[in-house]
């Protein structure tokens, strides 16, 4: 691992994994992670799981939180990064559930965050070098990531190859952005584009990703096109924001308190 | 379609549009529920807008005077709508449900824990208060 600059207390880091009924796979993930990221803690995110991945997160050794619903995605990850920023983490990375992350690249992101200090998240990019090295993937969704890539690249400026990758690493910055607001479907693209709005820079490494070792992927085809549809409306209504987030003390993000 | 029906249309079903966006905009609506919405006000728009493509829906269906055409489309997307809302909220009273037994759940562990833990300081402060008596009771 690249150590940082060192400093006293030591950096506080947390591997943050949303589950969704992942029991096949969880242990793995969660031993991957202590083996080959010492120095990071792990939180389980079981976002309403029916089977039994708490108990054998819990056991595997990981900080369990458990949501009552299911949120999807995006309210997983949410939950994640409050629990980051309220318990004093100073880095956060994302690795999914179902095992195509391998703990591995983790020490580079880690490394590439602080050989950048102006960068506030790096993502791991299966597509930074070749066109998909080893990912198998069906069409409609390469063509999906394509799109979303041409798009958000267009929008920020910068050539984003994968900005539908969960893999990716943020700053307290970050964090404390994500805690305070975070989007909701296919949440990473929008992720990207909050950076964005907010000044904060990312990149990419490249890195390989397995493919899914047990469980089922939560998105369908006819999902994923729905999906695709209202994210590129929400990055299409976004560009009309002057100010797309919230600063701290603005009203929270909610739809609840206001009529017409 | 006079011009005055079709005039007041466009502004309807325009103002509408522009309603929508200008909350999704603002982030009062959520765009999950926003589609529906902006899907319907740009297909009334349309049909306000090409007269003609008014006219030859309405002769398809069998309606005479084209205005009409554009309520029973309205209409029809008010159907969907309110099912949509129907849905939504039979998700949202379900997830409601589960959340509130879960909590109920948590505050029954959190008040048996708390008793508990008044117990146990009450009864080291009553040791601690009568101490002989105590080491009596246990011979």
């Amino acid at each position: 691992m690249t150590p940082l600059p060192s400093r006293q207390p030591p950096q506080k880091r947390l591997a943050i994994v949303p589950a969704y009924n992942e029991s096949g796979a969880i242990a793995g993930v969660i031993d991957d992670v202590l083996t080959n990221a010492p120095g990071f803690d792990v939180l389980v995110i079981d976002d309403g799981s029916t089977d039994r991945t708490a108990e054998i997160a819990a056991e595997a050794g990981a900080i369990v939180i458990r949501h009552p619903i299911n949120l999807g995605i995006g309210g997983a990850m949410q939950s994640g990064y409050l629990y980051a920023a309220e318990n004093g983490y100073e880095i956060a990375v994302q690795v999914d559930g179902d095992g195509q992350h391998d703990a591995r690249h983790i020490a580079e992101l880690l490394g590439h965050l602080a050989d950048n200090p102006q960068l506030d998240m790096v993502t791991g990019s299966r597509f930074v070098t070749s066109e998909g090295d080893g990912y198998k993937s069906s069409a409609s969704r390469r063509v999906g990531i394509r799109i979303f890539a041409r798009v958000i690249s267009a929008i920020t400026g910068s050539r984003v190859t994968d900005p539908t990758s969960g893999f990716r690493m943020t700053t307290r910055r970050a964090i404390e952005l994500f805690a305070r607001d975070y989007p909701h479907d296919y949440p990473e693209v929008e992720a990207i584009l909050m950076m964005h709005a907010h000044q904060l820079q990312s990149a990419e490494i490249p890195v390989l990703m397995r493919s899914r070792t047990s469980g089922v992927s939560s998105i369908s085809p006819t999902r994923s096109a729905y999906y695709m549809v209202k994210v590129l409306l929400a990055i299409f209504i976004g560009l009309f924001r002057s100010r797309p987030n919230v600063e701290l003390g603005d009203p929270a993000p909610v739809a609840a308190q206001s009529s017409l | 379609m006079g011009l005055r029906i079709q005039l007041l249309s466009i502004v309807v079903t325009g103002g509408l549009f522009v309603i929508v966006f200008e909350l999704v905009r603002r982030r009062k609506l959520m765009e999950r529920y926003a589609l529906l919405w902006l899907f319907a006000s740009s297909v009334l728009l349309v049909l306000a807008v090409w007269r003609g493509l008014l006219n030859d829906l309405a002769r398809t269906v069998g309606i005479y005077y084209a205005p009409s055409a554009l309520f029973a489309v309205a209409f029809g997307f008010i159907l969907v709508l309110l099912l949509h809302f129907s849905l939504v909220i039979s998700r949202l009273a379900d997830q409601n449900k589960v959340l509130a037994q879960r909590l109920g759940l948590l505050q029954q562990r959190l008040d048996d824990q708390e008793r508990r833990l008044a117990r146990m300081t009450q009864r080291d402060a009553a040791d601690a208060d009568a101490p002989d008596r105590e080491l009596a009771r246990h011979r």
